[in-house]
């Protein structure tokens, strides 16, 4: 039997825009379960990326629950949350959101900063997320040195570098050519299958959601077609 | 558990890194600290110049009398009986001579051009006689000689000579229908006789219709301590109505006005400037969070606190007002320090005095900018630390 990694139970989410109170979702239920490979598609405003700063504790809902391994995580404290996505989420964003003047190796070190290891292990791991990714070669440059793609790879390592068991990406092809995406995508079907992580991509290119192995579609705060892709 | 100094190092770090991409914003922060600190420090440089000279004027064995009620030299006149009777006086010590070192000084009020402005300026003409160095110390006469007694010569001292012209060795000139020649310059230790025209006491009476009073009475002391039992005697001699002082009391009395008027009126106006310069922080610092925004809420996501984001545009705003402060302390040291200057002392004379950068003044300089930047980093950095999140998938 699978195991649930994620579960929205009621959730309501609801923007303020002046005095007017705006819904996102009026009551959203949804189960992740650990090692899925889920793809979220919808039109512009659906809530796509208020979902994923849901599941990422990026954002509170303004009702319901979320559960994290069976662990109420939406009223978690914001130093408690922080340290939540600190220690369970990787993410990965559009724009790839590298720290210009580090290099690759040290971007890919971040996360690691909120860790207890010690210089020389942060050093190893953030080689090792690296390696994976491919860039190894590249360790020592900085984002302005790279190409999108690359950039993005070193984005994919910082997410995955402190073994999170939840990746959330966020149109993480949608600043690239098809060729790059293409191999991105593939990078994240790997850490999928092999390093069995639970990924969730919001994006909007359907070639894209195709390597998830569960596709999702929102549209005005509501799930409307399930498993279009298995 | 991570340790949050790592966290802070490592956006602090990141911020300060980042800075040559806002290096003209940056750069108008640091200009505008370094004016601030530049003109507080100007304004201290000049208060403490004028005090030390004021305080390497006066020491406290040597006693000056002026006539009871005088405010100054200038107003005072005592007649030689007065010198004669003050003379007796206990504590006052004896010169090679067996004599007592009592020096009665003529005190006359000159017209002198400032080299730099072509201005007129107030000078002292002192008559002294050949007790007067017995009273004083660290009188070098440095090219020239001494004048001598009966002859119309003069000696200067050498921050005149650098302020005023038509004073140089050799020269002559008109003071008070007589042609004075100029045959020596002196050094007087940095004090304020060395804004002086010194000449023979008996010729300075008969030039200015003084007879043989006098305008004061310096006195060499055998201690500080008898400067109690010359007053005690002023005091018991009813002919004498003296006022007696220390020199030290008797300078400090005279000009610190003066310096306290430079110290107060250069701490308002840096305070007032400050305000201008506080603008600049706040606006490269907003500036600098704004365009950082997605970084920070990068971080943030991440798992980064707020404190590192909050610490990080502080030191980046401290960097900034410190090196502000320091180009600012620099920039007044290379232009101003030593330099010489001169102001109206007391007695409406002028006093010549070198403009002194201490490192006490430049650490209220350096604390000054740090305020700024304190201030200027605050508000901004509180805005880092409440970075929305989601401005992390903006675009």
């Amino acid at each position: 039997m699978s195991e649930e990694l994620v579960k929205l139970s009621g959730v309501q989410k609801a923007y303020r825009r002046g005095k007017q109170s705006v819904p996102i979702f009026e009551t959203l239920d949804m189960s992740i379960e650990k090692g899925a490979f889920l793809a979220i598609m919808g039109p512009s405003g659906s809530g796509k990326t208020t979902l994923l700063n849901l599941l990422g504790g990026v954002d509170r809902p303004t009702g319901g629950s979320i559960t994290f391994q069976g662990q109420r995580v939406d009223n978690l404290s914001e130093s408690r949350l922080a340290a939540f996505r600190a220690g369970h989420v990787g993410f990965i964003f559009q724009f790839y959101n590298l720290m210009p003047m580090l290099t690759a190796a040290q971007n890919v070190e971040l996360p690691l900063l909120l860790t207890s290891q010690g210089s020389k292990a942060r050093k190893e791991r953030a080689a090792t997320a690296l390696q994976i990714v491919g860039l190894s070669d590249r360790a020592a440059h900085k984002p302005s040195e790279l190409s999108g793609g690359q950039q993005q790879r070193v984005a994919i390592a910082r997410a995955i570098v402190s073994d999170p068991e939840l990746i959330l990406a966020d149109e993480p092809t949608g600043d690239l050519d098809r060729e790059t995406a293409n191999e991105i995508l593939s990078m994240l079907q790997e850490l999928n299958a092999n390093y069995g992580k639970t990924i969730v991509m919001v994006t909007h290119d359907a070639e894209a959601a195709r390597y998830a192995r569960k596709t999702l579609h929102l549209d005005k705060g509501h799930f409307v077609e399930k498993d279009l892709v298995a | 558990m991570a340790n949050p100094m790592t966290q802070i190092a490592a956006v602090t770090s990141m911020n300060l890194r980042s800075l040559p991409q806002r290096f003209w914003t940056s750069a108008a922060t640091v200009v505008a600290v370094a004016l601030v600190t530049a003109v507080l420090l100007g304004f201290l440089a000049l208060a403490n110049g004028f005090q030390a000279t004021l305080s390497g004027t006066g020491t406290d064995d040597v006693a000056i009398a002026v006539r009871e009620g005088s405010s100054g030299e200038l107003n005072s006149v005592l007649s030689r009986e007065q010198l004669q009777l003050i003379a007796e006086a206990p504590g006052i010590a004896r010169g090679a001579d067996g004599q007592p070192s009592v020096s009665g000084e003529l005190y006359v009020v000159v017209d002198g051009k400032r080299r730099s402005t072509g201005k007129k300026g107030n000078l002292p003409f002192r008559g002294i006689g050949p007790k007067a160095l017995e009273t004083r110390q660290n009188i070098t006469i440095t090219a020239g000689r001494m004048f001598t007694p009966g002859l119309a010569e003069i000696v200067v001292g050498k921050g005149l000579v650098q302020q005023f012209e038509g004073f140089d060795l050799g020269a002559t000139v008109h003071l008070g229908k007589t042609d004075w020649k100029i045959v020596g310059v002196f050094d007087a230790g940095g004090s304020a006789f060395e804004s002086e025209l010194w000449a023979d006491i008996a010729l300075l009476q008969s030039v200015y219709n003084r007879g043989s009073s006098v305008q004061t009475v310096r006195m060499k002391l055998t201690s500080p301590d008898a400067l109690k039992q010359v007053q005690a005697y002023s005091r018991k001699e009813t002919r004498l109505k003296l006022d007696v002082d220390s020199e030290r009391a008797f300078y400090a009395s005279q000009t610190g006005g003066i310096s306290d008027l430079i110290f107060y009126l250069g701490w308002p106006l840096a305070i007032a400037m400050s305000f201008g310069a506080l603008a600049g922080a706040l606006n490269t610092m907003y500036a600098s969070v704004d365009s950082r925004m997605r970084e920070i809420a990068t971080l943030r996501a991440i798992g980064f606190g707020g404190l590192p984001a909050f610490c990080g545009t502080m030191a980046e705003a401290l960097v900034l007002a410190g090196l502000g402060g320091l180009v600012g302390a620099v920039a007044v040291y290379l232009a101003f320090d030593g330099l010489s200057a001169a102001t109206l002392g007391g007695g409406f004379t002028q006093v010549v005095f070198a403009i002194k950068l201490s490192p006490a003044l430049v650490l209220q300089g350096v604390i000054l900018a740090l305020v700024i930047g304190f201030i200027g980093g605050f508000f901004p950095a509180l805005r880092a630390a409440r970075a929305p999140l989601l401005a992390a998938f903006r675009a």
